[in-house]
């Protein structure tokens, strides 16, 4: 037994410095280099689904010491060139009972957290603002349907930025290095206008299409939604920290389903209410001018 | 029926060449033949033939994604190779790989002449190429191949040209040779066994087809039905995949993955039972718990129908569907299990060596349960709203489809290449070719847990940055595991037409069956007469008691 | 039994198969050129039905032939009928997936598009005027307002043609094995002429349906899974016909034997299921 637990351990050495990798990449908002885990994220629910993940990470982790830990050694102590004679048996009972209930232990292990999880995402009321988004090839539209039970006339359309659009073409020499936001490259991961959301409020989404299938997904928020055409889904977030979210159309949608980038800043209340005030003056002096279109706006679908 | 007709074929296992009555002429011999091993032997020369343009299109793929930003493909190009990709491997490589091999063992296996139904054999076979070719020309044709990815939902699918109509027929025709392949599986299983070869005696590989045909028979039809109703929505104005006409997107991805998941354990059950022939060979012992493998076999097989909607999780299904799909799904890991664990016992207190065919086999334990690991992540609900359509998943069915299924035929092609051909291969060169696909493919996939992790969704042609050092650790893993496959095709190559090392009947030592009764190679017509079966010449069975 | 020993019957090379696959490329290829427009394309895949036609005769020609002289035995028999079996399994779950269209649309799709269940929020914001309703073309009308065929009409005819198309057919069979020839060929020409005159009323439906219901393929989810579920089932039945009139031609040519005759049962067996699907059909399509 003595080689088996030094390759247990040596194993277990080697998955807890990967775990401090993990653990170092999680605070930043958008994708790192060599990042190795999925982010922790900025809502309550997206740390509770980095907790599920982590606990089936951490299982199987387990399950494959023991497993490759046994294989290992029956591979060393079993070698014919080793002198091993083959034994006869080909049955134990006991043994497979075992191995039948113990997985299911395990199973009901990973599953209870799972549930909780899952029925808590599901509640979407309450909720105190709505956003409805459309995916188009390809890009989003965002509609702020109504905040705190006030309607409002604002919407607009995210699409890539000009940056990434023009180094992202087939051989444009132009190198996706520089594409930067700060110190953050952003390259593919930035919009012309992103969706603008307040901290600590609680947002419903309704999400749609217009023409395919596409997916609307910020890793930070911790779900990802389709939006289908005809259809409308619903989920919810409440975001804890502000700061800028990155994520991607997450549903193959044609030529550009690479190119239709989500990013959302969520900004403090008092910030987020000023900026949707001068919105709203832009949407209702926009609306005068040309009042026709404007009023077919909200039934989007035709 | 008074004495053997003369039409009848009759001539005993002897491999005299002049006995052998293989029929003359080129055409005759491959086009017209009813001989299971012939057909074998067609269907694993088309499933390497694929394998390696399904493959050289996944190079393209990972040159590409060598690096952040577009090189070398328009973005409309890379969706078509990744769907042709997907396609060819599934369709062309690996079930063709699994019926040819089916095709030549399991007569030898269970002491049949042939197959029960040799001409529609031949059929299932030739209609093959004939759907590849109109699969793989739609690359020519007017707006190039399909770009929806393999799964195909509409209404992205149908936004094609002419793809969409020879797709769908491809398709069509695909799944008629699987059927008809899949029928005279199961009646050749249930109906030809020699006296004695009770079913549960029967070696695990033939076991695994037996279910395994009985999914296709299940699940082909319905990805036809599936397919057809894209085709009439696209040309007849039908409207089942549109809301606006009281359809629904969504109901083809039920339709479809109610055969896609099947469809991925027929792409992994006879992979389980080469791998259950393999282990107890070169353990020189029993399988572990032969009873149980072959009723994890049948619950694997029964769950599967359960489970589809994992494939789903973010479409807006209601909770309880969620969660019914969540458990049903996990549920699955523990038949599996039973599995890795006997096989790990069948290994425990053996006699244990390592030819190339065993080293592939204990690979594929290893590396494809990482793959079911990754795949119990992907099971747990709130996991996979991460997870999903992200690298993660690329990762996950990699492992268990290349390291899984592809190793599986690897593997089985080294244990029964001396059989096929009499000669044995070069173990030198074997074990190179192991060792090289062995590490290459961890190189290639286990850095996609990691971008997939990070945020990067699969099916794009370009990424941010911080990906950029992990896809290019993958696309060299890439090109390593793909350049290793030519080793592959070397050793087949140098093994039939040059090997000197003649092959013996037993081939290893540790080797039990009918098939190694026979002669290497085996000759074109064996068992002409039912063998009578004695306990020793099984390959598994309760002998021990 | 010992003289069964080693007779089981492995045919000698065969080119009908392959002409069987050209057939179908041509069948399939020239489809997908006639569905996008291109005029040759209807032409080949004339040819390639013509193909599939030449290797069925040929094909089956060979195995009468075979089965003449006397080369099959109990065991290919056997075979033979896995055969069949399996295959009607396999178009049972063609069928399925019909049926679970329907079943999908009408329990699940079309009840939350009127704002049902999970269905609310889609109700709300893009079908707002869109009650639900069976049947339907959808919340957005597609292809205009449209009548259903009564199920009482033809389709209850229809129903009782097909059943006793079903106890014609046990009746000739039940000749076929006591060895009354006329009464067989006259039961089963019976069957052949229920099922035509089926098909003659489907046709009838159909234009009906077209002309006077402005019910078509193109009526939302219902004209699909109207047409899609009746329309298969019918080239069923089609086949089915010219199966059992090929049995009919052979009975004639007095090719069967009261315990050898198991074209005939395959047939009969294929022209149940082709039966049990239609009282699915005539439950689920017209009547619920
Ligand atoms: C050969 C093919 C194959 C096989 C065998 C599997 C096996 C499994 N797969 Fe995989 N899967 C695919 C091929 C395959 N899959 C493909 C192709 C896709 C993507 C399709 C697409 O979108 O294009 C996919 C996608 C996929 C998804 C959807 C992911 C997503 O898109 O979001 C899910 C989710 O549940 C899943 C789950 C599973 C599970 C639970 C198993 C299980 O069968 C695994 C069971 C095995 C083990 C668990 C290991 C051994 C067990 C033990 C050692 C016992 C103890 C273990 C525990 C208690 C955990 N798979
Ligand atoms: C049956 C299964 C099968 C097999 C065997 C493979 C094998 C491989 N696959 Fe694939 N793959 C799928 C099934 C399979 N795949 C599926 C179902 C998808 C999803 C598609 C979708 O999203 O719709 C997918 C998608 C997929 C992607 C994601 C594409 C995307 O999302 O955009 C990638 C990317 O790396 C990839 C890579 C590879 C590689 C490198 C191999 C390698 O293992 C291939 C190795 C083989 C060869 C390379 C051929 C032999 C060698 C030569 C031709 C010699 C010349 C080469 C050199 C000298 C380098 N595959
Ligand atoms: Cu939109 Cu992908
Ligand atoms: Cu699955």
């Amino acid at each position: 037994m003595i080689s088996f637990g030094m390759v247990g351990a040596r194993r277990a050495a080697a998955a807890v410095a990967a775990f401090a990798l993990f653990a170092s990449g999680t605070v930043m908002a958008g994708p790192q280099p060599w990042q190795l885990n999925m982010p922790t994220g900025v809502t309550s629910i997206s740390q509770r689904i980095h907790g599920v993940h982590m606990l089936a990470f951490w299982i199987c982790v387990a399950i494959g010491v023991i497993v490759y830990g046994a294989m290992v050694y029956a591979m060393f102590k079993f070698r014919k060139s080793r002198g091993a004679v083959a034994a006869k048996w080909s049955h134990n009972t006991m043994l497979e009972a075992v191995w039948t209930t113990i997985p299911i232990l395990i199973l009901i292990a990973m599953a209870w957290p799972a549930t909780k999880l899952l029925i808590d995402m599901a509640h979407v009321e309450n909720s105190e603002m709505t956003i409805k988004v459309t995916g188009y090839q390809w890009k989003w539209r965002y509609e702020y349907v109504d905040y705190f039970g006030k309607a409002t006339p604002v919407n607009f359309i995210s699409t890539l930025d000009a940056e990434s659009n023009r180094v992202r073409q087939t051989g444009s020499g132009l190198d996706p290095h520089s594409v930067k936001e700060g110190d953050e490259n952003v390259y593919l991961l930035n919009v012309d206008k992103p969706l603008v959301l307040p901290v600590g409020v609680k947002v419903r989404f309704v999400i749609t299409a217009d023409d395919v299938i596409h997916s609307w997904w910020v890793p930070d928020l911790g779900w990802k939604q389709d939006a289908i055409p005809g259809i409308i889904n619903d989920n919810w977030t409440r975001i804890d920290v502000a700061g800028t979210y990155r994520g991607q159309c997450a549903e193959l949608c044609g030529r550009d389903h690479g190119f239709m980038p989500i990013v959302v800043k969520a900004v403090p209340k008092a910030e987020f209410e000023q900026w949707l005030a001068t919105q709203q003056a832009a949407a209702s002096a926009s609306k005068t001018a040309q009042a026709a279109p404007a009023a077919a706006l909200p039934a989007t679908q035709g | 029926m008074a004495a053997v007709n003369p039409a009848i074929h009759d001539t005993h296992h002897d491999g005299h060449a002049g006995h052998d009555d293989k029929p003359h002429g080129f055409l005759h011999r491959w086009l017209f033949t009813t001989n299971h091993k012939d057909i074998g032997t067609l269907y694993l020369v088309f499933s390497l033939t694929m394998f390696f343009i399904g493959g050289s299109f996944a190079m393209l793929i990972r040159a590409e994604l060598f690096q952040p930003g577009l090189q070398l493909l328009q973005p409309e190009t890379f969706n078509e190779l990744t769907t042709m990709h997907a396609l060819i491997m599934i369709f062309g490589a690996i079930m063709p790989a699994f019926v040819g091999l089916g095709n030549w063992m399991i007569p030898l296996q269970i002491g049949a002449p042939d197959m029960a139904l040799p001409r529609m054999n031949n059929w299932s076979f030739w209609i093959l190429p004939f759907a590849f070719l109109l699969l793989i020309g739609e690359i020519f044709m007017p707006g190039g191949g399909p770009q929806g990815g393999w799964t195909m939902y509409p209404p992205l699918s149908l936004e094609g040209g002419f793809n969409v109509a020879f797709m769908i027929f491809a398709i069509h025709l695909m799944g008629i040779s699987s059927i008809m392949g899949a029928i005279n599986i199961i009646a050749t299983i249930l109906n030809m066994r020699a006296p004695g070869m009770d079913l549960l005696k029967m070696p695990v590989f033939v076991w695994s087809w037996l279910i395994t045909a009985f999914l296709l028979i299940a699940v082909m039809p319905v990805l036809a039905g599936a397919v057809t109703m894209l085709l009439t929505d696209k040309y007849f104005g039908t409207s089942f995949f549109h809301a606006a006409g009281g359809g629904d997107p969504v109901m083809y991805q039920h339709i479809f993955w109610f055969f896609g998941h099947p469809e991925v354990y027929i792409m992994i059950l006879p992979a389980f039972g080469i791998v259950s022939e393999i282990i107890p060979t070169f353990s020189r012992k029993p399988i572990f718990g032969y009873q149980a493998m072959v009723y994890a076999i049948a619950s694997i097989a029964f769950l599967s129908f359960i489970v589809w909607a994992h494939h789903m999780f973010t479409v807006g299904m209601p909770l309880g569907g969620e969660l019914f799909f969540m458990y049903a799904t996990m549920l699955i890991a523990i038949p599996t299990g039973v599995k890795v664990f006997n096989w790990l016992s069948t290994m425990w207190q053996g006699s244990l060596t390592f030819e190339t065919p065993m080293l592939f086999a204990i690979a594929f334990v290893i590396l494809f349960t990482i793959g079911g690991f990754s795949g119990v992540m992907c099971a747990i609900v709130p996991a996979d709203f991460q997870y999903q359509d992200t690298y993660f998943v690329v990762a996950h069915f990699h492992y268990v489809l290349v390291s899984g299924a592809a190793f599986g035929i690897m593997a089985a092609a080294y244990y029964w290449l001396p059989k096929w051909s009499g000669n044995m291969y070069s173990e030198k060169w074997g074990k190179i070719h192991f060792w090289s696909s062995a590490i290459a493919v961890n190189v290639l996939f286990f850095p996609q847990h990691f971008v997939g992790l990070a945020g990067m969704p699969r099916r794009i042609p370009d990424y941010n940055v911080a990906f950029a050092d992990f896809n290019m650790i993958s696309s060299i893993g890439g090109f390593w595991f793909g350049a290793s496959q030519l080793i592959f095709v070397g050793v087949i190559i140098h093994c039939v037409y040059f090997s000197r090392q003649r092959a013996t009947a037993q081939v290893w030592e540790g080797a039990r069956g009918l098939e190694w009764t026979v002669p290497s190679p085996a000759p074109f017509h064996t068992f002409s007469t039912p063998p009578v079966i004695t306990n020793d010449m099984l390959a598994h069975g309760d002998v021990s008691h | 039994m010992a003289q069964t020993q080693g007779a089981y019957y492995v045919p000698h090379g065969s080119h009908w198969p392959i002409v069987g696959s050209f057939g179908l490329l041509g069948a399939v290829g020239g489809a997908g050129l006639w569905l996008n427009e291109v005029m040759v394309g209807k032409p080949i895949m004339a040819v390639g039905i013509g193909l599939l036609v030449v290797m069925l005769f040929g094909w089956f020609g060979s195995v009468i032939r075979e089965s003449l002289a006397g080369y099959y035995n109990k065991q290919v028999d056997v075979s033979f009928r896995m055969g069949m079996i399996w295959f009607i399994f396999s178009e049972v779950m063609f069928f399925a997936a019909f049926f679970g269209a329907l079943f999908y649309a009408r329990t699940f799709s079309v009840p939350w598009l009127g704002g049902e269940g999970d269905g609310a929020l889609t109700n709300f914001y893009l079908w707002p005027q869109y009650a639900a309703a069976w049947p339907t073309n959808g919340p957005a009308d597609i292809g205009g307002g449209f009548s259903t065929m009564s199920p009482w009409g033809i389709p209850l005819l229809n129903t009782l043609l097909l059943l006793s198309s079903g106890v014609t057919i046990t009746i000739a069979h039940h000749a076929l094995r006591t060895g009354h020839r006329a009464r067989l060929l006259v039961f089963l020409a019976l069957t052949v002429i229920l099922g035509a005159i089926f098909l003659g009323f489907q046709v009838h439906e159909y234009a009906e349906a077209y002309e006077h219901f402005n019910l078509t393929l193109g009526s939302g989810i219902y004209g699909s899974t109207f047409f899609m579920l009746t329309g298969f089932h019918g080239l069923h039945v089609t086949l089915g016909a010219i199966m059992l009139a090929v049995m009919w031609a052979r009975c004639a040519k007095g090719h069967f034997t009261r315990d050898n005759h198991f074209a005939f049962e395959a047939v009969a067996w294929y022209w149940h299921f082709v039966d049990v699907v239609w009282l699915g059909l005539f439950l689920f399509v017209y009547v619920l």
